[in-house]
């Protein structure tokens, strides 16, 4: 069954790029989640856009489910494709198409690295302002289909508030062009309703982004506290004062403590109940004065020691034991999963502990690093992947862990997606209705149901809605 | 009001809702004014049931409620402000609120909403969402849709939905709020919303300067480039500042040391004098020129860049009477406010265009909505994912909403 169509799509991106055999298939069978993983039927790695055009026009003429893949790197399984479908890996759609610094506007392909856009940008005195942690990988294609974060999201926005317009491949292989690079649409808000939505509604062959002066001074400070609940205050009391930093992270004892143990030790102080790293960024007056009030607050909160950072050098020291988190938490166990709840900021503290409460319950190790400024958790669990009855273990403190967070009035997920890991979880936060309602969306922008199936809401609730 | 009341379809409804919550409209049809989302979700299944058509209404004090239907719906009883949890910076508020009551009741809790929409400060948050407008301060907050976390829609038919949600950061499912912010309700009422708040600045400055139009947008432009950190940044023209020349408006926010750095920094910049004003004209200013459309039947926005403005208010200015404009030199987009006739708006939504710029009606009698639509021009593919997300919404459309130009 798979030869022909094998067949057929190295007809159209040529051989080497479809990929088949059981041993090539094993690299796309994860998406760094160690819960999931699926065997996709074919790879293809189209090189251009007419190629992409091409492989979903004859994957829709065939009937043949699809999904499309970025770097792979969403940590929700949102990329992953059973074995009935193709996996269309848009890696190599790598070209920035221009590059406009009058005017602050970037055209990609889906397949260019996050962080590579900021570099091509930094020469104008221009950076791409969202930045999540896997930003070295993950591609912009990828950060559209998820509505990624990152650190600096606090002060500049998630990805939606970045995209102006785009270029979509719907499902049946036709073209539309939603938004506008101004950011003023031609209709109602296709560009907003597109983004996040998780690769269902097609695929964004060309992507025009706002880009952010990148600012004249920044300084990063380093705050120790004794307790998870200090920091969470210190935290409160810099929102209450109106200071909006760029950033405003935190790194819970078993985090520092796996950071430091790793090649990425930043020198975290390994005693410390949490640690805050606070970016502030903008003018150097401002910077300063905002710093000092920060400082200040921090001090009031219980920090035991703050440090700053302004040249790069320093600040890069500060940012990596965060930034490589993931990667130092490898050290704990050979697996992690990596949660994404956000909570109201106010019940930081509170919800922190019963997370940690969680953790012992089911003797798990849970280290805790995440986007404190808008309550954007990662409670991580290592564990040993190879171990079926630690798994389960897993699996139940991971529910448990969303129950609180979304009896807090909280989601399930800030910025890696729904995908099939909180597939589970969607009726916790949306009635029957509300899930229908998004099933019917979809179906506007894939009638057949062929993109990416069976992920974001759980198909049941996609039978009944109106008379379409 | 005996005619009125003799209505079959007044007697369904106050029979579904009860007396109080079903009044006459000005022409002598019903008006539902019903109090929760439930009431509504009452109103639009009865409609859709019985094939009636029904107006959708907020305060009365933007789009004039005109629409042909065989009753209209105001959203004004949906009149509570839920829940305002200032440490989180979230707010939940129904859809009828006012947005000058909510700011009051903000403010006492130390936070701000960062909008600041053309039009009566008495405005609806639900007028203020459908239509989609911003004011100033969209150059230092983003556009609306920035500031809407969420809320809960009723279909066409009746149907109670929950989008998005109450925290700041959220990607669960996909993001039905935005097809609202600024859909005309062509998707259904939003009966409440959750917002993202700031934390009320310690200090608001506004500054203003007078000159030629030309010298405003260079001199604007000379901000943006020295990064000036503005909350607001609008050029107005004459006649909608109320002045003899264009004056070019920026308000500062902030801490009181952060505040005047950067005002020190705007005077560095600049060929123009700037003048402070102190906190009551500064505010009287800004309301002013936020009400100044009310004065006009039309107002239109055009999405273009900072560096296409001067050309556009050229060609609104041939094309169309002057008018009343505002434009953001920092961000872009231009708005519009005057009367025109249909052909003539027809030219300019069609020269926009042409040179790449979108065209939306924000306001309008019935006729020129009707006869323009409020979007227009769709690019090509657009407008049957536009019909068909419409036909999930409302299906066998229970609101009468002219999103495009139907009629040319």
């Amino acid at each position: 069954m798979t030869a022909p169509l094998a067949r057929s799509l190295a007809g159209i991106v040529g051989p080497r790029w479809v990929r088949s055999r059981p041993a090539e298939l094993r690299t796309f069978e994860a998406d760094g989640l160690p819960t999931h993983a699926a065997r996709p039927r074919l790879v293809v790695l189209p090189g251009n856009r007419s190629e992409v055009t091409d492989v979903i026009g004859a994957l829709h003429r065939a009937g043949i489910p699809w999904v499309a893949r970025g770097a792979g790197t969403g940590l929700s399984g949102g990329a992953l494709a059973e074995s009935d479908s193709v996996l269309v890996v848009l890696t190599r759609l790598n070209r920035i198409l221009s590059l406009d610094s009058a005017r602050q506007r970037a055209v990609v392909e889906p397949g260019v690295v996050n962080a590579r856009l900021s570099e091509a940008a930094l020469p104008f005195g221009l950076h791409y302002a969202p930045d999540p942690s896997s930003q070295s990988a993950c591609t912009l294609g990828g950060n559209v289909a998820e509505n990624a974060g990152g650190p600096h999201c606090l002060k500049y926005g998630v990805t939606t508030n970045h995209v102006m317009a785009l270029e979509v491949l719907l499902p049946d292989g036709s073209l539309v062009r939603l938004g506008s690079p101004q950011g003023e649409s031609w209709g109602p808000d296709l560009v907003g309703l597109f983004v996040g939505s998780e690769g269902m509604f097609g695929i964004a062959l060309e992507i025009t982004l706002r880009l952010t002066p990148v600012p004249p001074a920044i300084r990063t400070l380093l705050a120790d506290f004794a307790t998870v609940r200090a920091a969470s205050e210190a935290v409160s009391a810099i929102i209450a004062r109106g200071i909006v930093p760029a950033a405003l992270e935190m790194m819970d004892q078993a985090c520092i403590r796996a950071v430091e143990a790793s090649i990425f030790a930043a020198g975290y102080p390994t005693d410390a109940g949490a640690i805050l790293l606070v970016e502030l960024d903008g003018q150097a007056e401002a910077v300063a004065g905002e710093s000092s009030e920060v400082e200040a607050l921090l001090c009031q909160a219980g920090a035991r020691t703050v440090r700053a950072a302004s040249t790069p050098a320093e600040r890069a020291r500060l940012w990596q034991g965060r930034k490589k988190a993931f990667g130092a938490a490898g050290r704990i166990a050979p697996d992690l999963v990596v949660q994404d709840a956000v909570v109201p900021r106010s019940s930081l503290p509170d919800i922190l502990e019963r997370i940690a409460a969680i953790g012992r319950s089911h003797q798990l190790i849970i280290s805790n690093v995440f986007h404190a400024g808008d309550g954007n958790l990662h409670p991580n669990i290592s564990y040993d992947s190879r171990d079926p009855e630690l798994s389960a273990r897993v699996k139940l403190a991971s529910r448990e862990i969303m129950a609180v967070c979304v009896a807090a009035g909280g989601s399930i997920t800030g910025e890696h997606g729904v995908g099939v890991d909180k597939l589970d979880y969607m009726p916790l936060i949306f009635d029957p209705e509300s899930l229908r309602a998004m099933c019917a969306v979809r179906r506007v922008f894939d009638p057949a149901g062929r993109a990416n199936p069976h992920k974001v809401v759980p198909v049941h609730y996609c039978k009944e809605w109106g008379r379409h | 009001m005996g005619a009125a009341l003799s209505n079959p379809i007044f007697m369904r409804l106050r029979h579904a809702l009860g007396e109080s919550a079903v009044e006459s409209d000005g022409a002598g049809r019903p008006r539902a004014v019903p109090e929760t989302t439930d009431g509504v979700a009452q109103v639009c299944g009865l409609a859709h049931e019985q094939g009636w058509r029904v107006r959708l209404e907020g305060r009365g004090s933007w789009m004039p409620p005109d629409a042909p239907a065989d009753l209209a719906l105001t959203t004004r009883g949906l009149s509570r402000i839920v829940g305002v949890a200032a440490a989180d910076l979230v707010a939940t508020s129904e859809a009828g609120v006012p947005l000058a009551l909510l700011q009051r009741e903000l403010a006492a809790a130390g936070a701000w909403l960062a909008i600041d929409p053309p039009g009566h400060p008495e405005r609806s948050l639900g007028s203020i969402v459908a239509t989609g407008t911003a004011g100033p301060l969209r150059h230092g907050f983003g556009p609306l849709r920035d500031h809407i976390l969420g809320g809960t829609i009723v279909t066409g038919d009746g149907r109670v939905i929950k989008a998005g949600g109450s925290v700041v950061k959220n990607v669960a499912g996909y993001d039905l709020t935005k097809l609202q912010v600024g859909g005309f309700g062509a998707f259904g009422v939003v009966t409440q919303l959750h917002l993202r708040l700031r934390a009320a600045p310690a200090l608001r400055l506004t500054l203003l300067a007078r000159a030629e139009r030309d010298v405003l947008t260079r001199q604007a432009r000379a901000l943006a480039e020295a990064q000036i950190a503005a909350a607001a940044l609008e050029l107005f023209s004459p006649q909608l500042a109320a002045a003899t020349e264009w004056v070019l408006a920026l308000e500062l926010t902030g801490t009181e040391a952060t505040v005047e750095a950067e005002a020190a920094r705007v005077v560095s910049h600049s060929e123009v004098s700037w003048s402070r004003l102190p906190p009551e004209p500064a505010s009287a200013f800004w309301n002013a020129t936020a009400r100044g459309p009310l004065a006009a039947p039309i107002t239109l926005r055009l999405g273009v860049f900072p560096d296409g403005i001067d050309e556009l208010i050229d060609l609104l200015h041939e094309q169309l009477q002057p008018g009343l404009l505002s434009a953001g030199p920092g961000r872009g987009m231009l708005r519009w406010s005057g009367n025109a006739a249909v052909d003539a708006l027809r030219a300019v939504r069609r020269i926009a265009a042409e040179r790449e710029v979108p065209l939306t009606l924000e306001r309008a009698p019935w006729p020129v909505r009707y006869a323009l639509g409020h979007f227009g021009a769709y690019r090509e593919g657009v407008g049957v994912l536009v019909a068909k997300l419409r036909n999930t919404f409302d299906p066998d459309p229970t609101f009468p909403v002219a999103l495009e130009g139907e009629h040319e």
